[in-house]
């Protein structure tokens, strides 16, 4: 297997303070991978020290077996990067920006004229090719962005949080975008982003990063399995009357892990439906039933269990 | 080797088209026009106490009325130049977020540094050049005269050295820029360097040639020797006096000393003009001095640009 990142004991201290932390990471050919996490858990970090703008404290990093920080020439020659609130040069037209990164990749004029009018094309910029990037708002500011990345034809792309501060459309438009890259040009992506809900539609696995750690990694199925493995069923109860001796005669049910309460709902996980039992139980403690709901876990629990634990 | 030219032509590009340029070079442009008028009209009106030798230069040097001449202002305004067009070099990259997406391109951190300094030195030469052909051709229209080829080859050197000096500000000014986040702390600071230099140094000279030896009623010729000494010395740490120094030198063809000179040493001299290689040796120290001083900032940008952390956030 040949991994396109691959990374050792990757560290970071900034000032004796961690921002990163033997961080493992494998990304395998042509794959999407989604490097999620709240802010400052050391995402960005980690993606510039992949690229060689970052000394690693301790560890190593290899991207297409190209060590980062003993050769970083020849993992930009391959990597596209898109920086979190990337800026542009204002006065430039879209189309002299790219044309500007290309002659940074050492790409002719000639060459590259041809590639450029194709890609505004793609991420739909071709009509204010000419327009001032001053001019752009976000959202084009970031598929700009997008094809700034692609000027060099790379086989594997970073972005750091590509849809942070953008419209739920503009954000949608920009993932499809990603994900056509990658399938039509096999193009390998990292992205980082700390909206899950927005990138697991297109992530064919993630890893989840706290306080500089990998916590849990694999495809999102995967992850709300894993979650929901230690106990199969959460029951959502409605009550009309509760009382305390009642949460204790639930606990005493064969098979309830646990019971919590907030206002008249209680919040049963169990190992198996229990249903029946636990609305009988609420019966003999003389009060009804209102509502018994039976509940999956949610992205969101998997982001709340990951990130609280680390 | 792309990446620093694809940074160099974007810069000059950007610096030709920037207003502070358009500014700058009509300012001096018109200095230039104006002093060299002036003092081709002195020329003019008295034209039989003016000698006929390197008169092409003398208008450089030359002031009349109440205008300084060309030289004195350039000395003014050159570091102004140097200071415009470095000192938001590499924070303004930091401030607009366009320096990730930069550095993540296949080039040597050091082409964006490198690129930024050639284009400013580019920039502030064809400045130069074209103030000096302009005074060259109002010359030719004015007096009819044509510099000779020992005028330019003086001019050359004056014009290298002007380059240098103002680029010593512009070493100075994109240090700064990587020292300090904004923009506005790197130009204050600049324009503060820039001001020390220009007029505070020679008071604090004067102060302390006169603490080292004092001039009393009864002074002798090596207290006042001892005292310009040490105040040339002290006056030799501004760039400005080092390139005053070296273009009063290379424009005037009779100067044979700088400083103090006692009347006997100078009754068996024939004033006859100095070849420029013999100007050349007198300010030796000054021209290697100055050109130390450019590199040296540079340097220190250099280190320190290499090393810094490049995090948009």
């Amino acid at each position: 297997m040949k991994w396109v990142v691959e990374t050792t004991d990757l560290s970071k201290f900034y000032d004796g303070i961690k921002a990163v932390e033997r961080l493992n990471l494998r990304i395998k050919e042509g794959e999407i991978y989604g490097l999620l996490g709240p802010n400052g858990a050391g995402k960005t970090t980690t993606i510039l020290m992949l690229l060689g703008l970052t000394e690693p404290t301790s560890g190593k990093a290899l991207v297409y077996g190209y060590n980062s920080t003993t050769e970083p020439l020849k993992v930009k020659r391959v990597t596209g990067y898109l920086p979190e609130n990337v800026g542009f040069y204002e006065d430039l037209t879209a189309r002299e920006t790219l044309r500007y990164i290309a002659r940074l990749n050492g790409i002719p004029d000639k060459r590259s004229s041809s590639r450029i009018d194709e890609l505004l094309k793609v991420v739909g910029l071709h009509e204010v090719a000419d327009w001032e990037v001053g001019k752009f708002s976000r959202g084009m500011r970031q598929r700009l962005g997008i094809a700034a990345v692609l000027v060099k034809d790379p086989k594997f792309v970073i972005l750091d949080e590509p849809t942070s501060g953008i419209d739920p459309e503009g954000a949608r438009h920009i993932l499809e975008l990603i994900r056509k890259m990658s399938r039509e040009q096999n193009i390998t992506v990292l992205l980082s982003s700390h909206l899950l809900y927005q990138v697991q539609r297109i992530c064919d696995r993630v890893g989840i990063v706290s306080e500089g750690h990998l916590v849990a990694e694999g495809s999102v199925d995967q992850l709300g399995r894993e979650t929901a493995g230690e106990s199969r069923a959460i029951l959502e109860v409605q009550v009309e009357d509760l009382k305390p001796e009642l949460l204790d005669s639930i606990r005493r049910i064969e098979g309830v892990r646990e019971v919590s309460s907030s206002a008249d709902i209680l919040s049963i996980k169990c190992d198996r439906d229990l249903r029946r039992e636990i609305s009988k139980v609420i019966v003999d403690s003389g009060t009804l039933p209102l509502q018994i709901r039976s509940r999956d876990y949610t992205l969101e629990e998997i982001y709340i269990r990951y990130f609280q634990r680390g | 080797m792309y990446g620093l030219f694809a940074v160099f032509w974007k810069e000059l590009a950007d610096n030709f088209g920037s207003r502070r340029f358009l500014l700058l070079f009509i300012l001096i442009c018109l200095i230039g026009v104006f002093t060299a008028y002036l003092s081709s009209q002195a020329i003019m009106a008295k034209p039989e106490e003016t000698p006929t030798e390197f008169l092409f230069l003398r208008l450089f040097t030359s002031y009349s009325r109440s205008l300084p001449s060309f030289v004195s202002f350039l000395s003014l305004f050159a570091p102004l130049l140097g200071i415009i067009f470095g000192f938001d070099a590499i924070n303004s990259e930091h401030s607009r977020g366009t320096i990730s997406l930069v550095l993540s391109q296949p080039l040597f951190r050091d082409s964006l540094i490198n690129g930024k300094f050639l284009s400013g030195l580019a920039t502030i030469a064809l400045i130069f050049v074209s103030i000096l052909l302009i005074v060259l051709g109002l010359e030719l229209h004015m007096l009819g005269i044509l510099p000779e080829g020992a005028e330019l080859s003086r001019l050359a050197v004056f014009f290298l050295m002007s380059v240098i000096y103002a680029g010593f500000y512009l070493s100075l000014g994109i240090l700064f820029s990587v020292l300090f986040r904004r923009t506005t702390t790197s130009a204050l600071t600049s324009i503060a360097v820039w001001f020390f230099f220009t007029f505070f140094l020679y008071m604090f000279a004067n102060v302390i040639a006169d603490y080292v030896s004092p001039i009393t009623k009864e002074v002798t010729e090596e207290v006042i020797l001892k005292h310009t000494q040490v105040q040339n010395m002290i006056m030799r740490i501004s760039p400005m006096t080092l390139y005053g120094e070296t273009v009063n030198v290379v424009l005037n063809p009779s100067v044979r000393t700088l400083g103090l000179v006692f009347p006997a040493e100078t009754r068996e001299l024939i004033p006859t003009p100095l070849s420029l290689s013999q100007s050349l040796m007198i300010v030796w120290p000054q021209i290697v001095t100055l050109i130390a001083l450019m590199l040296i900032c540079f340097a220190i940008s250099y280190v320190v640009f290499m090393k810094q952390e490049i995090r948009s956030v």
